[in-house]
């Protein structure tokens, strides 16, 4: 796992030359995983439970994997890598879904 | 061996044929049609095995290039001119993943004017795109470069793209005698191509990811180093292509012609050193004039020491440019003064500009370049005009 962390730029002084792997690749499956990519959201999808149909249409539309599954019902957004596109908002013709602004 | 009369463009694709790529992305360009059009028959007459694929652009073919050379598969495809100038965002993808595949060039000029004839503009714009590039004079040399060229970039120390760039028309639509290897010893010479790191669902891996500042800088690190590996990894193999076929051209990175004693030389890539070839022969034979050729083979990497060593004796070194870098002066001459810069023994490096678009660099002309070069004490930069 050590290399995946050095391509994706966590332990920045660690990171040595001769342990990259030419062509960038990453070896190890999963690195996204560690990759956080939800910081710069200025917009929160707001997630009403009460108007939810569990019609799934977000979970479809998300650009990200940023719509868990638990028991096919969707839980609350993985807020660790919704970057607040709002395409969730959009595509939710229930308004379940409401965009206001991220407050950090 | 088989020895046949044939076009440059069919013995370059004969070339590929005994190289058997497993993938050919292509997209027919004036000049360099006639390869990927004997390629297309060798697939449909069943003498290759490969997958085709006919796309929309040089765009797409360089980019399913870098998707079956991904999957660990020997990739080829050809282009020319504005096609490669269509292809350059994907050139840097290619070298940067560090991806072997194959491509011949058939140089010609870039638009505008409109022209399809021969200079070098296409391939010299494509300079710093990471990949090798190749330049080759007659028939022979570019079918010979182009089976070399697959062991050079696969390579694991090298593991790069190469361009083999051949002139278009003047070599590409030149019927010459060639000498065609046959199928065994090209098997013996070219190992099947084994990457170390593929696309494979068996075992995933993530390619082409992002680049932090920490970590980008190093990869470039390593594709220099690559790229400096090359020197050595083209000169063994241009030893061991002669070894195994008897045919080498110099050092594999750049080719001598009369230089023992030789006080003043032309230095040019491509059909025009045959050219020069001829009036140095005449000029030696009529005028006794200590005149030689370099020609540049290699142009990246740049064939540093082999040239230094080269010069070292020279009075007077004439640079001939088939392009030009608008605002400057021509690449190739650039590159050679830099070489020379540091050196204490470094001839006076003169500059000529000339077969733009197709205009003939005639014997009279090299004449010319010789007589001016011996007589001046001061640098000529100038342009071949001329009728």
């Amino acid at each position: 796992m050590n290399k995946t962390k050095m391509i994706i730029g966590k332990k920045h002084k660690k990171c040595k030359p001769h342990k990259i792997n030419p062509g960038a690749v990453v070896t190890e499956p999963g690195s996204s995983i560690i990759n956080k990519t939800g910081s710069w959201r200025s917009l929160r999808p707001e997630w009403d439970k009460k108007k939810c149909t569990q019609c799934m249409s977000c979970w479809m539309y998300c650009p990200d994997c940023s719509i868990p599954v638990l028991n096919n019902k969707r839980i609350e957004t993985d807020f660790e890598f919704c970057k607040g596109c709002g395409i969730c908002a959009k595509e939710c013709i229930f308004s379940s879904i409401v965009m206001i602004k991220e407050k950090k | 061996m088989v020895r046949k009369v044939m076009e440059a463009a069919t013995a370059v694709a004969e070339g590929v044929k005994l190289c058997k790529p497993a993938v050919i992305p292509l997209y027919p360009i004036t000049p360099q049609t006639h390869i990927v059009e004997r390629i297309s028959e060798f697939v449909n007459d069943g003498d290759l095995d490969c997958e085709l694929i006919h796309v929309e652009s040089e765009h797409s073919a360089i980019s399913a290039a870098v998707g079956s050379s991904s999957s660990g598969v020997r990739t080829y495809t050809a282009t020319a001119s504005q096609g490669l100038a269509l292809m350059h965002e994907i050139l840097f993808v290619a070298s940067g993943m560090r991806l072997p595949i194959v491509m011949n060039v058939a140089n010609r000029a870039l638009s505008a004017p409109i022209n399809i004839w021969n200079d070098h503009s296409d391939s010299v714009a494509a300079r710093d795109t990471g990949w090798i590039q190749l330049y080759v004079e007659s028939a022979q040399e570019a079918i010979d470069t182009t089976i070399q060229a697959f062991k050079i970039a696969e390579h694991n120390k090298v593991m790069l793209p190469i361009m083999v760039c051949l002139d278009g028309f003047t070599l590409t639509h030149v019927y010459e005698p060639v000498d065609i290897p046959q199928q065994g010893n090209v098997n013996r010479f070219l190992q099947k191509y084994k990457p170390s790191i593929k696309l494979d669902t068996k075992k995933p891996v993530t390619m082409g990811p992002i680049g932090y500042p920490d970590s980008f800088i190093h990869f470039k690190n390593q594709q220099k180093e690559a790229m400096l590996n090359a020197l050595q990894i083209i000169k063994k193999i241009n030893s061991e292509f002669n070894s195994k076929f008897h045919r080498k051209y110099g050092d594999g990175l750049i080719e001598m012609y009369n230089m023992k004693d030789a006080e003043y030389a032309v230095l040019c890539a491509g059909t025009i050193c045959g050219t020069a070839r001829v009036v140095i022969d005449n000029l030696r034979k009529t005028k006794n004039m200590k005149i030689g050729l370099i020609k540049l083979k290699s142009y990246r990497p740049f064939p540093v020491d082999s040239l230094i060593n080269a010069c070292k004796s020279l009075k007077g070194l004439a640079v001939i440019d088939k392009s030009f870098s608008f605002g400057f002066e021509g690449a190739f001459f650039t590159d050679v003064k830099s070489t020379l810069f540091n050196e204490k023994n470094k001839p006076l490096v003169h500059s000529f500009v000339g077969g733009l678009g197709g205009k003939d660099i005639n014997t009279k002309d090299f004449e010319e370049i010789f007589n001016k070069i011996i007589k001046t004490k001061k640098p000529i930069c100038e342009w071949l005009l001329k009728e």
